[in-house]
């Protein structure tokens, strides 16, 4: 790791310190890998609720009067249709299909907001830039001015309501909210999952949106830099009595796995397309193009030569990424992901296979250092929570 | 903290307790605990060689797999069986109870081992 004055700091890093958590160098920032161990934060997340600091991830918009036309270019998803405060998931492609990041997209009245990874970061801004000068947008980035903070698990409403004022319009509004009310209005339990609202956290202005890495039910909060260690703070105390505490991100990438999440650099990356990954599975619909269109949907009239999958493996060892996977003689696929399932009490994986060899409940060898370790394709996700 | 006076160690991490000809083989401290979570740990089979600085066996996390790197020159002449099993024992007791293979010197300790006052200074300069 180089030295730890050269890697970015978040607003949040005196607090990790603090709390005495191991950092690493992610994607260029110093970021907490665990606090207490990876497998025990996993659980707690998944039996309470867990804070995760999230500033390294990019934070960019696009304002202005063509602003959905510019976003519609970047995404495959229907911009225009979206409710406001509706949230989705998809991919910035290239013209090839191939991945260049994945994103959150976030329709608003005057925005299209998009959370996008640290890695990619740079390249995305530099892309997003180009697609701009084509429209009549305004683009920016909000990265280091915005903070980021997920709050995760089924107590997550416990913790957050009590912060918040306001609450979602009727368009992304549950009839019934989860949880207790925020302090003058129905707050973020009213909140429909992958949809958000714009309120107050702790009396600074935030973003509230229903979304997360996790598999479990919870949050993710958008709000000023400057505002950081005070609402970490307040998160922190306000979920103590139902068990908040600090998550790494280690925790974090098993959370995800067993949730059936791609991380950019595993299951995507320059390679990949968001039909071989399953993010993409029958024709699109509507009539705008966007990047990566013809290329994406030449691969869904054709079918993917190789498949995204979630494999279990009774072997004593973990899979890793690169990992080849195997029938007999034949190298059928390559492991993307691999951790120790908490919640499964086996270890689980990711891969991309060969069509054909992709079907649940099948049966492959995986090589590691020349031996062979059994392994059985299973359906994604690995873990849904039951709440 | 400090390592145990009675032992020597590796720049890899390795400890060896030298008892005549043969010497016990584990891993520090400092090691254990960088690796924290440990999930699979593989060892030799009795009447292996092993090489200086050469791999004797992995042990695994839930992040990363590390190869073992022996420390000297010998035969294997004893596994710490059931480790495998208890691999919490290498965190709690990493000089007592988590050592893992006993080896038969072939010649003499190699030069470069660290004492215990010199490793401590290696770890305290890394972290």
């Amino acid at each position: 790791m180089p030295p730890a004055t050269e890697l970015r700091h978040t607003p949040l890093t005196a607090a990790h310190e603090a709390a005495d958590a191991r950092l690493v160098d992610f994607s260029g920032f110093l970021m907490p890998v665990q606090y207490q161990g990876i497998l025990e934060e996993a659980r707690h997340v998944r039996a309470n609720v867990g804070l995760f600091d999230l500033c390294h991830m990019g934070r960019v918009r696009f304002t202005g009067p063509q602003r959905e036309q510019a976003a519609q270019f970047l995404v495959h998803v229907n911009v225009s249709k979206l409710k406001l405060g509706a949230i989705r998931y998809s991919m910035f492609c290239r013209e090839d299909g191939t991945t260049m990041d994945d994103v959150l997209v976030y329709r608003d009245a005057d925005e299209i907001f998009f959370c996008i990874n640290a890695g990619n970061r740079d390249r995305d801004v530099a892309w997003m830039k180009e697609v701009a000068a084509r429209f009549d947008v305004q683009f920016e980035d909000l990265s280091d001015e915005l903070a980021m903070i997920a709050i995760q698990g089924r107590h997550s409403t416990t913790t957050l309501a009590p912060l918040c004022t306001g609450g979602p319009d009727e368009a992304v509004r549950k009839p019934t909210p989860d949880g207790p009310p925020g302090i003058d209005g129905p707050g973020p339990g009213a909140l429909k999952y992958y949809s958000f609202y714009r309120g107050t956290v702790c009396d600074t202005p935030a973003m509230i949106s229903r979304t997360g890495y996790t598999g479990e039910d919870g949050y993710e909060i958008y709000f000023a830099a400057s505002e950081a260690m005070r609402v970490w703070n307040a998160l922190l105390e306000s979920g103590a009595a139902c068990g908040a505490m600090p998550i790494g991100l280690g925790a974090r990438d098993t959370l995800r796995l067993e949730a059936g999440m791609a991380l950019y650099g595993h299951e995507l990356d320059d390679t990949t397309n968001p039909v071989e990954a399953g993010v993409i599975v029958k024709p699109i619909k509507h009539p705008h193009d966007f990047s990566g269109r013809a290329a994406i949907e030449a691969t869904v009239a054709s079918g993917p030569t190789r498949r995204l999958v979630g494999f279990t493996t009774d072997s004593p060892r973990v899979p890793r990424q690169g990992y080849s996977l195997h029938a007999g003689d034949e190298q059928v696929g390559s492991v993307c992901s691999g951790s120790p399932s908490p919640m499964l009490d086996t270890h689980i994986g990711t891969a991309y296979v060969t069509t054909g060899h992709h079907e649940a409940g099948g049966r492959l060898e995986m090589d590691i250092r020349g031996k062979r370790h059994p392994v059985t394709i299973v359906d994604l996700p690995f873990y849904k929570r039951d709440y | 903290m400090s390592s145990p006076n009675d032992l020597k160690y590796t720049e890899s991490h390795e400890w060896i307790k030298v008892d005549g000809d043969t010497v016990t083989v584990g891993i520090t401290a400092h090691a254990a605990e960088s690796l924290s979570d440990l999930v699979y740990l593989d060892l030799p089979s009795v009447g292996d060689g092993v090489n200086v600085g050469e791999g004797f066996g992995e042990i695994e996390s839930v992040k990363a797999v590390s190869d073992l790197k022996s420390p000297v020159k010998g035969e294997v002449v004893e596994v710490h069986d059931g480790l495998e099993d208890d691999l919490t024992t290498i965190n709690t007791d990493p000089y007592g109870g988590g050592w893992m293979i006993k080896v038969k010197l072939a010649g003499d300790l190699p030069s470069g081992l660290l004492d215990a006052a010199a490793y401590d200074k290696l770890v305290a300069e890394a972290s």
